[in-house]
């Protein structure tokens, strides 16, 4: 009997491709955050390419650490585990897309009347 | 008589495994909630970060080889960490442990420091979070993350003591599970704060 924590990790660890994993993460990782930073810093693309393609990067990065370093597929192995990650997606994707949505709207519909998104400040009168 | 010890046995690790699921559970919940926290001051970041009030923008703010050390400095203590789990589970190896959670602690507290100086510069040059929106959203964005950070600093130097005294025991691997989770958490954190924040704003 071995409690679960060594029976996700252990799995993963004692295979012989543990320290191989770890280290193949890193050099990913480490590669996917130069790779935005010389696109962002040497302007190498148009505007919005280069926000595009940071984005991808982001994304790639994230799947990277996710898989390497957090061993998620492991860890919501457990059915609960699982839901809890769903529903946080879930949460997570209400809370950003509606905010950028809506604002934006407001934004828009503010157009010109609102001293804060000026660039001059607000002058009292 | 033999059965009965072993059932006794099996009743005991099954309660052991029971602890540990529910402890794993509960933790998860934290980091999901705490996904979520993160994501509001990302909307709310999203939202302002054009509202500088005749103030700096992000462009003008930020130093990027500076940024790029910290981020190279937090992945790699993620990583380091990594190896802290590897060497507690396959060879429970109380020496490893202890140097490669000190070492990740040396570089959480890098970290920590270079952002500490970021913010105290910034205040300096009058561009404290009083400034603008903007300002605003960034420290209180990038100040919670740090604020994480040091959290898992002081967790983690109260591990590497338990670590000492006790030895890689099974609750003790418990407990660094439940670490590593949090810090490796942190590093998806600043991977979005470097994308979104930093690499963003300065285009």
């Amino acid at each position: 009997m071995t409690n679960t924590f060594d029976v996700i990790d252990e799995k993963f660890e004692s295979s012989k491709n543990a320290l191989h994993s770890y280290v193949t993460g890193y050099v990913l990782s480490l590669l996917f955050t130069y790779i935005p930073y010389l696109m962002v810093t040497r302007h190498l693309f148009g505007k919005d390419s280069t926000i595009f393609g940071i984005a991808v990067f982001a994304v790639i990065q994230l799947c990277v650490q996710v898989y390497f370093f957090l061993h998620l597929p492991a860890r919501v192995r457990p059915f609960w585990n699982f839901f809890v990650l769903m529903f946080t997606i879930l949460i997570i994707s209400f809370l950003v897309v509606g905010s950028l949505w809506i604002m934006h709207h407001l934004n828009m519909n503010m157009m010109g009347v609102s001293p804060f998104h000026s660039n001059e400040g607000y002058v009292p009168q | 008589m033999t059965t009965k010890i072993l059932d006794h046995k099996h009743m005991i690790n099954q309660k052991e495994n029971d602890v540990d699921v529910k402890t794993l559970f509960g933790f998860w919940v934290y980091i999901m909630s705490d996904c979520i926290l993160f994501a509001s001051i990302f909307a709310v970041y999203a939202v302002l970060h054009t509202s500088t009030f005749g103030g700096p923008s992000s462009k003008e703010l930020f130093s990027m080889p500076f940024v790029l050390t910290e981020t190279i400095l937090l992945l790699t203590s993620s990583f380091t960490y990594g190896l802290v789990t590897l060497y507690a589970r396959r060879e429970k190896s109380k020496a490893l442990v202890l140097i490669w959670l000190g070492v990740t602690f040396v570089l959480g507290a890098l970290f920590l420091l270079m952002e500490v100086r970021e913010f105290s510069n910034l205040i300096r040059e009058g561009n404290g979070p009083d400034r603008s929106a903007f300002l605003s959203a960034f420290f209180t964005l990038v100040g919670t993350h740090g604020l994480h950070v040091t959290l898992g600093l002081v967790w983690m130097g109260n591990l590497l003591v338990q670590v000492w005294y006790k030895g890689v025991t099974s609750v003790m691997m418990r407990k660094l599970s439940m670490l590593g989770l949090f810090w490796h958490f942190l590093d998806i954190i600043w991977i979005f704060i470097f994308t979104i924040v930093y690499l963003m704003g300065t285009l």
